[in-house]
Parts: C-alpha cells; sequence; structure tokens
C-alpha cells in the first residue's frame, strides 16, 4: 500500500519529469512522438475527469438544494439550464445525439444569447472595479503610492488624445514608463519566475517536494 | 587528398567560365564554388542544408538554383531559386553561430524538390543519399558548380538549445548543491510577509468559526504554477486539520478538482483528523472564466469565510474575485506568477506572492531543511543572473555582443 501511494508516484515524477526534460533537447522523431504520445494521455485523463467534474457540479448544487441554504434558488437554476442544454444537445437540430453537433439549432442559440452575454456582463463589470481598486491605490499616502499616482496619470494621459493636446512630451514620457521601467519590473518577475519553476520541477523529480502526494514530509 | 583536388576544382571551374565568355559587358555569370551539403543539424530529419561561397562579382539579375537528384547520374530537380543578395550564413545564425566569415556564403535548407510531372513537392527522406548541384542563372544559360552528395537524418540533440541546456544543467546544480548543503547547516531565508500570514489567516478563520476559501486559478494541471498552489494547498489542508476549521475549496479544472481531492484527502489523513474530510469542500465550480467568477463570488458574499486564498495562474477574473472578496472582510492572500495580474492582487488583497514567492512558498511552508535549501539555490541563480545581466549591459553598450550572443533563444 505505501508502495502505491509513495514509491509508486515518486518513481512516475522522477521518469516523466525527466522524459519531459528529455524530449525539449531531443529533436528526433522518437521523441517527438513521445511527446506526442503524453499529450494524448493527458487528454484523454481530462476527458475521464470531466465526468468527475460534473458530478461534484451537480452534487454540490443537488445538497444546496436539498439544504435550502441561502440562494439555493441559484442551485436550481443550474439545473434547469444543464437540462435544458442538455436536451438541447440530444435533440441537435433534428439530426439527434449521434450525429456532429449542428452549426445553429438551441443549444447555439441558448449559448450566444444566454451564455455570452452572461460572460460579457461579468467582463464588463471589471470596469468599475477597476475604477474602485484605482481609487484606492492612487491615494498618496506614501511616497511609493505617490510615484505609482504621477507615473499612472502619465501613463493614462498619454494613452488619449488629451495627453498629447496638452504635451508632445506626455505620450514619450508614457511610452518610456512602459517600455523601460515597467518592462523592466516584468522580465524581472519572469526572471524569477522562471527560477521558481525550475527548482520546483527538481524537487519534485528528485521526491523532495512531496506535498502534491498530500501531507507532505517524509 | 581529394578535399585539396574538390578545392582546386571549386577555385578553378568559375574562372573556366569566365573565360569562356569574355565578351560580356560587366562582370560575367560565374558558377557557384565551394559547394557543400550536410544534414541540416538540431532537427528531426527531412532537411538537408547546402552553403557556397558568396560571390558579388555576379552580374545584376542573375540569381542562384538548387537541385537536387537522388542519383549521382539521375536527373536532377528543382528544389529552390536563391536570390544573389540575401540567404547568408548570418541570416540563420541558430544553425550556423555568430561566425566572421558567415557572410561570405550563401545557404538553402533544402526540405523537398519538384519532380518534372509529379502532382506536388517530393519531401526528402532520412537515411538516402541525395546529390545536389547549385547554378548561376540570370536567363536560359546556366552555369552550375560540381555536384555533392548528403543525406538527412533525425538528430539526438538540439544544438539551438544547447545554451538553455547549460544554463539550466548549472542552475540545477546550484539547486542540487544547495539541498545538500542544507543538510549539513541552517540556511537564511529571507521572510515573505505573505506566507508568515496564512498562519494567522488560518487561526483567525478557527476563532471565528468560519471556513476558509482556497481558490485555484484558471490554468490545468500542466500549468507550473497550478502545481505549486497544489503544493500550498497540501499545507494549509494540513493546517486547517489540525486546526478543525473548515476548508472549500473551489476548481475550474477537473483534473485540478482530483488532485485537489486527493492532496487534501491525504493532507487530513496525515494530521490524523481523516474523519474531518469531506469530499464535498473540494468542488467543482464552472470551467468557464466568467462563470467560475460568478460562482466563486457567490460562495464569498453568502457564506461569508474567513480567509480567502487565491493561488495559480489568473485571467481577468483576478480583480472580480479579489474586490468582492475585500468586500466581505476576509483575509485575502493571493499568489501568482500572472504578472498582468499582480497589480490587481496588490491593491486588493492583504498579502500578495509575487512570482518567484508562489514558488517558494510551499517550500517555506514546510521548513524543512532540504526544500528551504533549494530556496538558497533559487537565490544564488538568481543572483548570478543579475550579475550576467549586468555584465551583458555593460558588453553590448561598448560594442561587444558576445555575450548577448550566448544568452539568445532560438
Amino acid at each position: 500500500m505505501i508502495f502505491l501511494r509513495r514509491t509508486a508516484p515518486l518513481v512516475l515524477a522522477f521518469v516523466v519529469g525527466i522524459l519531459g526534460i528529455g524530449v525539449f533537447y531531443v529533436p528526433h522523431e522518437t521523441a517527438q512522438d513521445l511527446e506526442k504520445n503524453l499529450s494524448l494521455w493527458l487528454r484523454i485523463v481530462f476527458a475521464f475527469s470531466f465526468f468527475l467534474g460534473l458530478v461534484s457540479l451537480m452534487n454540490l448544487h443537488w445538497s444546496r438544494i436539498q439544504q435550502r441554504g441561502g440562494g439555493w434558488g441559484y442551485s436550481l437554476v443550474v439545473y434547469v439550464s444543464f437540462g435544458i442544454m442538455f436536451l438541447f444537445v440530444v435533440y441537435n437540430d433534428g439530426d439527434g445525439p449521434f450525429a456532429p453537433q449542428a452549426a445553429a439549432g438551441g443549444y447555439q442559440w441558448m449559448f450566444l444569447n444566454v451564455h455570452v452575454p452572461c460572460g460579457a456582463t461579468m467582463f464588463s463589470i471589471l470596469a468599475f472595479f477597476i475604477a474602485s481598486a484605482a481609487y484606492r491605490t492612487f491615494r498618496a499616502r506614501s511616497p511609493e503610492a505617490a510615484i505609482l499616482l504621477v507615473s499612472a496619470v502619465i501613463v493614462m494621459l498619454g494613452r488619449v488624445p488629451i495627453g498629447a493636446f496638452i504635451s508632445d512630451l506626455i505620450p514619450t514620457a508614457a511610452q518610456w514608463l512602459m517600455a523601460v521601467p515597467n518592462l523592466a519590473a516584468k522580465r524581472g518577475i519572469l526572471l524569477g519566475v522562471s527560477l521558481g519553476v525550475i527548482a520546483t520541477s527538481l524537487r519534485i523529480i528528485f521526491g523532495i517536494e512531496r506535498a502534491y502526494l498530500g501531507g507532505g514530509e517524509e | 587528398m581529394m578535399r585539396f583536388v574538390w578545392q582546386v576544382a571549386a577555385g578553378t571551374f568559375p574562372l573556366l567560365v569566365a573565360i569562356a565568355h569574355p565578351a560580356q559587358a560587366g562582370p560575367a555569370l560565374q558558377a557557384p564554388a565551394a559547394i557543400e551539403a550536410t544534414d541540416t543539424h538540431s532537427d528531426e530529419g527531412g532537411s538537408i542544408t547546402v552553403t557556397w561561397a558568396r560571390n558579388a562579382n555576379q552580374p545584376q539579375g542573375a540569381r542562384y538554383i538548387v537541385e537536387v537528384a537522388t542519383a549521382a547520374d539521375g536527373l536532377f530537380h528543382r528544389a529552390a531559386e536563391v536570390p544573389l543578395i540575401g540567404a547568408l550564413l548570418s541570416d540563420d545564425p541558430a544553425i550556423f553561430g555568430h561566425g566572421d566569415d558567415n557572410q561570405t556564403r550563401h545557404f538553402y535548407h533544402v526540405t523537398s524538390y519538384t519532380a518534372a510531372g509529379a502532382e506536388g513537392p517530393a519531401k526528402i527522406e532520412n537515411d538516402r543519399d541525395y546529390h545536389f548541384r547549385v547554378g548561376t542563372t540570370a536567363g536560359e544559360q546556366v552555369f552550375y558548380g560540381y555536384t555533392v552528395q548528403a543525406a538527412a537524418h533525425g538528430n539526438w540533440f538540439n544544438r539551438k538549445k544547447l545554451n538553455n541546456f547549460a544554463m539550466g544543467t548549472i542552475f540545477s546544480i546550484i539547486v542540487l548543491v544547495s539541498i545538500a548543503m542544507a543538510r549539513r547547516r541552517d540556511l537564511y531565508i529571507r521572510r515573505i510577509a505573505g506566507l508568515e500570514a496564512l498562519d494567522e489567516a488560518l487561526g483567525r478563520a478557527t476563532e471565528m468559526g468560519r471556513s476558509v476559501l482556497f481558490i485555484h486559478g484558471l490554468s490545468g494541471m500542466d500549468s507550473p504554477s497550478t502545481i505549486a498552489s497544489i503544493n500550498v494547498l497540501s499545507r494549509v489542508a494540513r493546517r486547517t486539520a489540525e486546526y478543525d476549521s473548515d476548508l472549500r475549496v473551489a476548481n475550474s479544472d477537473a483534473v485540478v478538482m482530483s488532485v485537489s481531492q486527493e492532496v487534501v484527502k491525504e493532507s487530513y489523513l496525515e494530521a490524523g483528523r481523516p474523519d474531518a474530510y469531506s469530499e464535498d469542500s473540494v468542488f467543482m465550480v464552472a470551467t468557464d472564466q466568467f462563470s467560475y467568477a460568478a460562482a466563486v463570488e457567490g460562495i464569498m458574499v453568502r457564506d461569508k469565510p474567513a480567509a480567502h486564498i487565491l493561488m495559480g495562474y489568473f485571467y481577468a477574473e483576478s480583480l472580480l474575485l479579489a474586490e468582492t472578496g475585500a468586500t466581505t472582510g476576509a483575509i485575502q492572500i493571493a499568489g501568482t506568477d500572472s504578472y498582468t495580474q499582480l497589480p490587481f492582487f496588490i491593491t486588493t488583497c492583504d498579502y500578495t506572492l509575487m512570482g518567484e514567492e508562489l514558488y517558494a512558498a510551499s517550500a517555506y511552508l514546510a521548513r524543512e531543511p532540504r526544500l528551504l535549501g533549494s530556496l538558497k539555490g533559487q537565490d544564488i541563480g538568481k543572483a548570478a543572473l543579475i550579475a550576467l545581466v549586468v555584465i551583458g549591459t555593460i558588453l553590448a553598450t561598448v560594442d561587444v555582443p558576445f555575450l548577448t550572443h550566448i544568452f539568445t533563444a532560438h
């Protein structure tokens, strides 16, 4: 049991980890085929796990409906929506469930006229959230916040026509802020992230990091 | 000996061509010289590189043609036409490097040729001998150089990634040595405020009798940031099991959900509280970005968890989640390597793990010497890279591109 729970995953992580690194440097057809197969396995695993995800989702909302907790009506909406979409998929615009999905019909209509506008609405809320977050951040309560405020004002003005109308220097300064200090910070973060990824990979490949197996130490 | 004869022939043939056409005005058309054909390195095969000497003394409008045959005495088929200017070795430093003489030779990677009467181009096959000749033409008449032979092979090492391999190997050695050293002596690791606050957040949730909400990013299990967040989840689950507080884990990916369920279950088992684990505590919310954001926001507002831990790779939903979370009064700790979303987390969360700190989190929380050793190795590698960046900047400024060439990614 310990072998299956501890040793086997560690051996598997080591072998697949080394293979994964190896195929990155080996252009030979054999290595490329192996990489393609590994990606294929990942997709197969995902396809099976999708059903687990669906079961989990329906289970979560079923328990909410049963308990009649706060917002249980939304869980009912999940079930009704799922049922309607499922029926549309099975009907498939009259072609039945075994034919390729039709380009038109109820499923497409529901997706384009209900799901997409809902997503767009959520996305548009972001504008107000950015405004409130910017208001909090740009209050010049410290020297750093003051620098941020000045930089943000320059960049915002530099991106709209009124900035150039006030002074030609504003768009130039905005461009410089984005291309020099901003890009330098981004690359600094990326450098750290890359090293972090390598260190984490090494810890997992050599079995030093075992937290992903649950529990953690030894 | 053969090479000597070949070189003499290469030098003499253009001369003979020039002598044969003495009456033309301007430079005479000359056959290509010093032709070579070799397998293109760093590929899976199917390509042969043909190179020949640059000759600026050709008439205007002239061009090179590259032809291929499957037998020395067979029919030659057109593979490519190459203009007189361009296609120099210096144009493809990934294959030919940065040598001083790269401006003096032309090249063409032959991957296919069109046989007369064939429906489509025929591909170069691996491990088969092909014969090549390069000619110069300005119209109908073609002056050919001599014929060379080569075969394509699948290569076992991508030389274009040699710099990447060397850097990766050096950094790996640094990390492994640091891990080995960490067993023998205590290492100083700088304090990471966001991780120090994790215990405080979990303790607060326990005191208030409210849950802890762990929110995964949108990326799947193949993303390093998700693996790092799973490692953090393991530590968090162990603490919540010890503190007897309620942990809920929201997922947008079915594979991440399955892995998270196993990790949380094992952590509860390790903490001696297997009875406290409920499979429903790690649940699927939605696979779609904004459906996920809406559902998690609903959980935040309705259930009012005492702590929100956002770990992984986030996109535009980051601010929606964090801003909504901030309005509920929960302690918020975020960690991401998505630099476009970091400003939003810094603005709205109490603590933010930036970039590499997400990858250091698990080791930092575990306080296990070997894991801390890897953090030390990470810091040493970072210091070395900063030094190289500074030196490279200075050298590039004084027009010495040596270091820039070494670190160019291909």
